[in-house]
């Protein structure tokens, strides 16, 4: 087997950062090389290069023992390189067929006009081949996020590409999917592809990977084979330390006063009857599988969705429905799962972003304008103690921060607000192991100040490590409530998968 | 099940309905409504606007907006007029009428696509300064047709389809194979659903604009031409509003103002013809004349709000129902 890359003493430099630090590395043809490392590491901006996207300042690159330098995707692309990124690069309003052919439309015997038929019929198979049974000529916003990647995937099959680069792939899909995908990847490489694996998920980067690549701060810090290197290693090498504590040490205890308490929350359809409390000091964890209604449920709690039946009070008092105002008032927060459409105003700077929240309370002089020195220098308080990496953050906007120094800044927003009860979907999702400990250390903080946290969450491991008691749903009930002594990873699954175990 | 699949089919049609009904309204109010020569006469009506939201449509496709329509309208007219005057054959100063309407939309396309200014202020600025132009040569003098001209209003070709008439659907058949059937159309459709990712799959998304904006310059010409047809003459207001009469004919046939939704057929002529349509009904049905635009825009936002609602409808239904379903 020969060499399919190969980087030598790639460099690059933003604005006088250095992203890239001399990277070299080989990868061997027909390998899934894994390649992991903290948000900022470098790792996009590596496989930017490699995907056209940027420039390096220096060093050179090698595919199939020839000089490679793309200067745009095309250029990739026509080199058999395709590059999955995690956010998907699909129009909704076309067809998987008009997707996959979007540059390449083959025309009706010399006319102008697209051949659909030909271009329907050529791609039966190939999306046959990878499970995807829709008619090509399906609109993509009618797939679920795992099968759209599944036509990332069949754009880059078709493209004949031999390298394939996977941004985080499986961050939006459910355990299904993600087996599905797997067992894809497994097939790309039976046909003789290379795949690059980028993810956060250590556990499947074990898996799925022959070979491991580190990345710290623009360097490579660790390459081996996958057998050769556990977990506990992996992390080291992306952190620089050794790392037995993933989980800070709780350092209060939550007291018997309630602050949150659901009784009989219904929508058909959605959730029914859950009852439950979140008390002071208390960080009430929630597992439930991708769909299980957690999400839907929180964004009722916070007055986002409407409910048919049931209440929902906190500190004794009812909460009004539908009005996301008064639960801010009443001092709830809300960090939503999907921070790029949800939780951050990406153009807008970072302090303002912070503030955004507290807004009124920085309008409190006669003419309600905007106290913008005070709020700048409050959220500036917050950002550093979020130790959120930034250059000037009263200017840079959130766009320009990597995943986990944008979580903070939308965790900040809420900060700033001191709240009761912060509900908190999905906050570590898609960030480093350095960020995601972070994260624990500020529910931590909240909670020894008396505050109520109910953390959602698909990864049993963070819940256990952080969590007072875990309540589990299922098909939008709360089947089970697990007390701190009871925490055991195996009967937590069983109870998210009542169903399947009955 | 059942009943939701015709759920789904009246949600997915319900402009389409709204226009049967109000059809048969107007039909049973007025029985003369219903009249051959009514039709054709709605259809006639909305010949010239309806070319123009026909340009209008690939200029939203893209998440753009063209203000500057009604005032190429008038340019474009104003030079054919004051050319024919001079002594000129009828199809050269056609040619130059459309020759300007291209030249407006392709100036509008550079403003946008290398200035970078915002579709709205681009156009809003060449809906002034076009209109200015225009003003300027004329001393907003109006201009008259010769009868070689309004005569044209009266071609029947092959023997029965009004001219203007021949030319909207002409103009609505190559716009649709266009959008549908031509690798560009398609990817004006991408470039409307989102631009970067567009610009990273490697469509020229620059050149693709910079055409929506010279269709939508070019169909207001030959659009001003039409109602030039009509009437005969073109005053210092012509053209004016006719922008916003585009639009909503666009947007009332479900084209979206974020871009990447829409159709010229039936989508776009739908709402022209409804439009006009409305307009016919109110003389027939013998409505007050100065409440007509008060219930015009009425029917029109009731369009308009039910397509928001059966928009949000559709996403509920689509969306998954998380607890089993008990049977």
């Amino acid at each position: 087997m020969g060499t399919k890359l190969k980087f030598n003493n790639i460099r690059k430099h933003f604005f006088g950062v250095t992203a890239l630090d001399g990277v070299s590395f080989e990868i061997e043809e027909k390998h899934t090389v894994g390649l992991i490392g903290e948000n900022g590491a470098g790792k996009s901006t590596l496989m930017n290069i490699l995907g056209g996207v940027l420039l390096p300042d220096d060093g050179d690159m090698s595919l199939d023992g020839e000089a490679y330098l793309p200067s745009n995707p095309r250029d990739a692309a026509r080199m058999g390189v395709a590059f999955i990124h995690q956010e998907l690069n699909l129009f909704t309003n076309l067809s998987i067929a008009e997707n996959i052919y979007i540059n390449s439309f083959p025309n009706l015997n010399k006319t102008p006009l697209i051949d659909k038929k030909k271009m329907n019929d050529s791609l039966k198979s190939l999306l046959k081949s990878l499970d995807l049974n829709y008619s090509p000529s399906t609109t993509v916003e009618n797939l679920a996020p795992g099968e759209r990647q599944l036509v990332e995937i069949a754009k880059a099959l078709h493209s004949d590409a031999y390298l394939i680069i996977f941004d985080e792939p499986t961050t939006s899909l459910t355990a299904r999917e993600t087996e599905k995908l797997f067992t894809i990847l497994k097939q790309l490489r039976s046909e003789g592809r290379t795949i690059i694996y980028i993810s956060h998920i250590l556990s499947e980067v074990k898996h799925i990977t022959d070979n491991v690549i580190v990345l710290r701060d623009g360097k490579v810090t660790g390459s081996s084979e996958t057998g050769s290197i556990e977990i506990p290693e992996m992390i080291s090498r992306m952190v620089g330390r050794e790392s037995d504590n993933l989980f800070p040490e709780r350092s209060s205890k939550p007291n018997n006063s309630p602050i949150l308490e659901v009784k009989g929350l219904s929508q058909p359809g959605i959730i029914g009857e859950v009852d439950f409390s979140v008390h002071e000091g208390e960080v009430l964890g929630v597992f439930g599988l991708m769909g299980s209604g957690r999400t839907e449920m929180a964004r009722m709690l916070f007055g986002v969705d409407s409910y048919r039946s049931g209440s929902i009070s906190i500190d004794g008092n009812p909460l009004p429905r539908n009005s996301p105002r008064s639960c801010i008032e009443r001092g709830m927060a809300f960090v939503t799962e999907d921070r790029r459409e949800e939780g951050l105003l990406m153009n807008v700077a970072i302090t303002e972003n912070i503030g955004l929240v507290s807004l009124p309370d920085y309008c409190r002089n006669l003419v309600k304008w905007v106290d913008a020195k005070r709020m700048n220098e409050e959220a500036g308080i917050i950002g550093d103690s979020l130790k959120l990496k930034a250059s000037d953050i009263r200017r840079q906007p959130a766009m320009s921060l990597s995943g986990g120094n944008q979580q903070k800044v939308v965790i900040g927003k809420w900060l700033m607000k001191k709240p009761r009860l912060l509900i908190m979907d999905e906050p570590t999702r898609g960030i480093d192991v350095g960020a995601k400990y972070e994260v624990y250390s500020i529910m931590d903080r909240l909670a020894a100040e008396n505050s109520g946290i109910l953390f959602i969450s698909s990864e049993i491991e963070e819940l256990i490590g952080i969590a007072d008691r875990i309540v589990v749903m299922s098909q939008g009930e709360l089947v089970k409530v697990f007390e701190k002594k009871d925490f055991d990873v195996t009967a937590l699954m069983a109870a998210a998968f009542r169903e399947a175990v009955a | 099940m059942k009943d939701r699949n015709w759920q789904r089919f009246i949600l997915k049609n319900t402009t389409f309905i709204l226009f049967v009904l109000l059809f048969l309204i107007f039909g049973i109010i007025a029985p003369r409504f219903l009249s051959f020569k009514n039709l054709e006469i709605i259809l006639s009506n909305s010949s010239y606007i309806g070319i123009i939201a026909v340009g209008m449509t690939f200029v939203l496709l893209t998440g753009g907006i063209d203000l500057s329509v009604g005032s190429t309208m008038y340019l474009s007219a104003v030079s054919s007029g004051t050319l024919i005057a001079a002594g000129w054959p009828i199809a050269p100063t056609i040619a130059v009428s459309l020759l300007i309407g291209i030249a407006m939309g392709y100036v509008n396309a550079l403003i946008i696509t290398r200035l970078k200014i915002v579709p709205f202020l681009a156009t809003l600025v060449t809906m002034t300064v076009g209109r200015g132009i225009g003003m300027f040569v004329t001393k907003s003098v109006q201009v008259d047709f010769p009868d070689s001209i309004t005569l044209m209003s009266t071609v029947k070709v092959f023997g029965f389809i009004p001219l203007q008439i021949f030319i909207f659907g002409l103009v609505v058949l190559l716009a649709m194979v266009f959008l549908r059937l031509t690798k560009s159309g398609r990817q004006l459709y991408a470039v409307g659903n989102d631009p970067f990712a567009a610009e990273r799959a490697g469509i020229r998304t620059r050149p693709l604009i910079t055409s929506t904006y010279v269709i939508s310059g070019f169909f207001a010409a030959l659009g001003g031409f039409i109602s030039i047809t009509q009437i005969g003459r073109v005053s210092a207001g012509f053209g004016s509003g006719d922008e916003f009469d585009a639009i909503a004919a666009a947007v009332l046939g479900g084209a979206s103002l974020m871009g990447g939704v829409g159709s010229v057929f039936p989508g776009t002529v739908l709402g022209t013809v409804m439009i006009q349509m409305i307009q016919a009904g109110l003389v027939y049905t013998a409505v007050d004349i100065y409440l007509h635009p008060i219930v015009m825009s009425l029917i029109i936002f009731f369009a308009v709000f039910l397509d928001s609602v059966r928009t949000d409808q559709l996403k509920k239904m689509e969306r998954r129902t998380i607890m089993k379903i008990i049977s």
